[in-house]
């Protein structure tokens, strides 16, 4: 099939058969902020900060396919709005400490704030009461700064396809555990790829820390997104 | 007892094997062994070549599953806010004083546990409670020692039932205490008809003409949603797929709605005869019925009208000798109010949690493993028969313009006779309120807490999609009632039933809950309120499915329709009041140092 003619905030765009919004937009120098989406994974749509207004309703971008003659709202002042509000709520909910972690400088959430310029969350903190797992021998998992954007889930498999993360328990009581007998099969390389996957801090590899020095950082000196606003 | 790993490997292989069973193989492990503990997790996980987590997430992902004992005996007392209007604080206190432990926990014996759980589906005879499966109605603190006094005697529950409501509910397969209720006929669902001749008008026309009657009835989804019936199954239809399926939503979970359960206890014939012709329709030889895990008492009497309508051969092969092969079997949930939510309820008949799917795809493309699949509520399902032999047109001629037919609503709270009523679409609330003996109401919460609460100025409105939709629960909330606490206890319910998949609704609910509680303790301002309002609106533009979308409902209405009362309990002089508390905060230590503190100094 040709291209899909659709617009951006009044901007002409074109994208590909079977893009979603968020990958289209890319294409054509559009940020759109995500933080559960991570490219090659099954967009899961958990975090909803890349919702977009299309046809009056509001969508998450990175699940939704463009169609022909769509016409998507992504930068107005309500969903810049509603995106901060999200983002001020993972922080509320988990217990994020910036500078003791080591994924500082490397973490999306982090990034995001900076970007949406949150000086302090609206909300009130919960101060959750949330448990470290430290016994596993690859990995550690921090789950006070776990955001349950479930790209470890989507991402990390046994060589036979079995999930080592999954979800248990609902509502704010969700959290990211493992299945301890697969973690024991995790080589270095699986390790390291789960901490990348993790846009925060909550998934680091044993016996390496701060690998790359502070100030050499993905986000140090450019915010989050503005590779794709250049391009 | 049968060793754990002969249990759990008699269970699975009674599954086949079969991963998208894993609901039915977690309820017969837990049945058997009690509780679904590590050892049972791996086991499963072993036989069923998945990982543990697979397993585990779904265990914690129900309400009815458990990983640790809950006692031989387990009671599941409702905590609605209409079972507290009917003085459930009393008879909690009841069982805890007779059993001699707190909710939320088992006895150091192990023989009884006491638990909450969310609406149960008998608020018209509250306060109720399932134990072991079985319902318990209108308790009394007498009841309560009763049934305590049995259990604690080593009785089999059903014998604990002394008394026993009417219709079905009193046949050897139900013998359950629970009463119908029915307040209303009308000439939808409660009119007569003949078993089975509905079918054979739907299989004398071609599957498009059934779906075009359908259409022009103008049948709209019975759940709340008021999705069109017709265009859902021409979709499911149109759609390529190797097979397609049919879902019967027996999940009513919204606090209030209890009609479904009328349905499957006077009406399970019509409503298995509806899911046939949605087959023909769709071009499905296989339905299931998702039905709720608190309506477990009904699934021996369902199996058996199953059974009937394969004998007169309403389902089966070969239907009325048109060639048509349907049936369906009967999947069981185990207590998550999110899996009302059609594609959620797809993924727990897929034996998994039940969190919403993103769209699209829609269910109509890819729904159960796969496949095109319409979900239909209850009572959309029985319309349809009434629609097959009375035809859309004679449908069409009631309602309003945008809601043909009747609608069962449940109607509880503070009414004098709580039940169910079929009324016209397009019923005003004051006509309702009549009908009931709810006059004096204050507020009235249509459609549920997920819907919208009402007060006296707006009782003119018209109960239809056109203006106040509802799938089906009323409560009524008369002029003593604290407004807040029925909030409140709305608000606890969206917390504890989020599925937790996206921020918004699992954080979002949270916060809201406790910035309510923030205005309800008098510690808050103007400002809080305005805050609490915008804060709604973010959660429900943002969220995944409905229930993030429509959970800030009852804080949201209640500020549009009530905003006095909030007014009432906020400083308005101020832009800040203080929520620390330095008496608490000193407290402890003051203690330990014997001191009195001295807070008019601060």
């Amino acid at each position: 099939m040709s291209t899909i003619n659709f617009t951006i905030d009044g901007k002409s765009c074109k994208a590909k058969p079977g893009q979603t919004i968020v990958e289209a937009a890319k294409d054509n120098g559009i940020y759109i902020p995500t933080l559960c989406h991570f490219e090659g994974l099954k967009p899961a749509g958990t975090c909803r900060i890349c919702t977009v207004k299309v046809g009056g309703r509001n969508m998450a971008a990175c699940t939704t396919p463009v169609t022909e003659g769509m016409v998507v709202e992504n930068k107005t002042a309500d969903l810049e709005d509603y995106r901060k509000a999200i983002i001020e709520m993972l922080f509320v909910e988990g217990n994020h400490m910036c500078p003791t972690c080591e994924k500082s400088g490397n973490c999306e959430l982090q990034a995001l704030g900076y970007r949406y310029l949150m000086m302090a969350p609206r909300f009130p903190f919960l101060f959750p009461k949330r448990t470290l797992d430290a016994s596993l021998p690859k990995i550690v998992i921090e789950r006070n700064r776990c955001v349950q954007c479930l790209r470890c889930v989507r991402g990390v498999t046994t060589a036979d396809g079995k999930r080592i993360f999954g979800v248990v328990n609902r509502g704010g009581h969700v959290e990211i555990t493992v299945d301890k007998d697969l973690t024991a099969t995790m080589t270095d390389e699986m390790a390291q790829k789960a901490m990348d996957l993790c846009p925060v801090g909550a998934i680091l590899k044993k016996e390496v820390g701060f690998a790359i020095p502070i100030g050499k950082r993905k986000f140090d000196s450019k915010p989050i997104g503005s590779e794709i606003e250049k391009a | 007892m049968a060793s754990l790993d002969a249990v759990v490997k008699q269970v699975v292989s009674k599954y086949k094997n079969d991963k998208t069973r894993l609901m039915d193989i977690i309820t017969d492990v837990q049945s058997e062994l009690g509780c679904v503990s590590d050892e049972a997790v791996s086991q499963i996980a072993k036989l069923l070549d998945c990982s543990k987590v697979d397993v585990e997430g779904v265990i914690t992902f129900y309400h009815f599953f458990t990983k640790t004992p809950r006692g031989k005996y387990t009671v599941y007392l409702n905590n609605s806010a209409v079972a507290n209007m009917k003085g459930r604080a009393a008879i909690a206190k009841a069982f805890e004083d007779a059993v001699g432990c707190s909710f939320g926990r088992t006895t150091s014996d192990g023989i009884i546990g006491l638990y909450d759980t969310s609406c149960i589906g008998m608020n018209d005879q509250e306060p109720a409670a399932i134990i072991n499966g079985i319902v318990f109605t209108n308790l009394t603190q007498d009841k309560v020692k009763e049934i305590v006094a049995g259990m604690k005697a080593g009785k089999d529950v059903k014998d604990l039932v002394k008394e026993y409501g009417d219709g079905a509910n009193q046949s050897d397969l139900i013998r359950a205490m629970v009463k119908n209720n029915i307040m209303r006929k009308g000439p939808v669902l409660f009119a007569p008809y003949d078993q089975g001749s509905a079918i054979k008008a739907a299989l004398s026309k071609k599957p498009e003409d059934v779906i075009e009657e359908v259409k022009i009835a103008n049948l709209r989804g019975r759940g709340g949603a008021g999705f069109p019936t017709g265009m859902k199954w021409e979709f499911c239809r149109k759609a390529e797929g190797a097979k397609h399926y049919v879902i019967c939503n027996a999940d009513e979970g919204e606090p209030g709605t209890f009609k479904d359960r009328v349905i499957l206890t006077e009406l399970p014939h019509m409503l298995f005869e509806g899911m046939a012709i949605a087959g023909y329709a769709v071009g499905a030889n296989e339905g299931i019925i998702y039905l709720r895990a608190e309506y477990l008492y009904l699934k021996k009497y369902l199996e058996k009208v199953l059974e009937d309508l394969r004998a007169k051969n309403i389902l089966g092969k070969n239907i009325a000798g048109k060639g048509f092969d349907f049936d369906i079997r009967i999947q069981m949930g185990a207590g998550a109010y999110v899996c009302g939510e059609e594609s959620a309820l797809i993924e727990s008949a897929e034996g998994k949690r039940g969190e919403p799917r993103n769209r699209p795809p829609f269910p109509v493309q890819k729904g159960y493993l796969g496949y095109p699949t319409t979900v239909n509520n209850v009572e959309t399902l029985c319309c349809a028969v009434r629609i097959m032999l009375e035809g859309g047109e004679w449908f069409a001629k009631m309602g309003t313009a945008q809601s043909k037919g009747t609608k069962l609503l449940s109607v509880s709270g503070d009414c004098q006779n709580p039940g169910i009523y079929e009324v016209e679409f397009g019923t005003t609330v004051n006509t309702l309120l009549e009908m009931v003996g709810g006059r004096n109401a204050k507020a009235v919460q249509v459609g549920g807490p997920s819907g919208t609460c009402i007060g006296k100025k707006d009782f003119g409105r018209r109960i239809c999609f056109d203006d106040l939709a509802t799938g089906g629960s009323i409560i009524i909330i008369g002029p003593d009632r604290d407004l807040f606490e029925i909030v409140h206890n709305f608000m606890d319910f969206f917390v504890e039933e989020s599925c937790g998949w996206c921020v918004p609704c699992r954080a979002g609910n949270v916060i809201l809950k406790q910035k309510l509680e923030k205005i309800m303790s008098g510690k808050a301002s103007t400002k809080d309120i305005q805050e609490l309002e915008d804060w709604c609106k973010i959660v429900k533009a943002t969220s995944r499915c409905g229930l993030g979308q429509t959970s800030p409902n009852p804080i949201y209405t209640t500020i549009q329709n009530f905003r006095e009362m909030y007014e009432a309990k906020v400083k308005k002089d101020t832009d800040y009041v203080s929520t620390f508390d330095l008496l608490a905060a000193v407290e402890e230590s003051c203690k330990a140092a014997g001191r009195i503190p001295k807070v008019e100094e601060h």
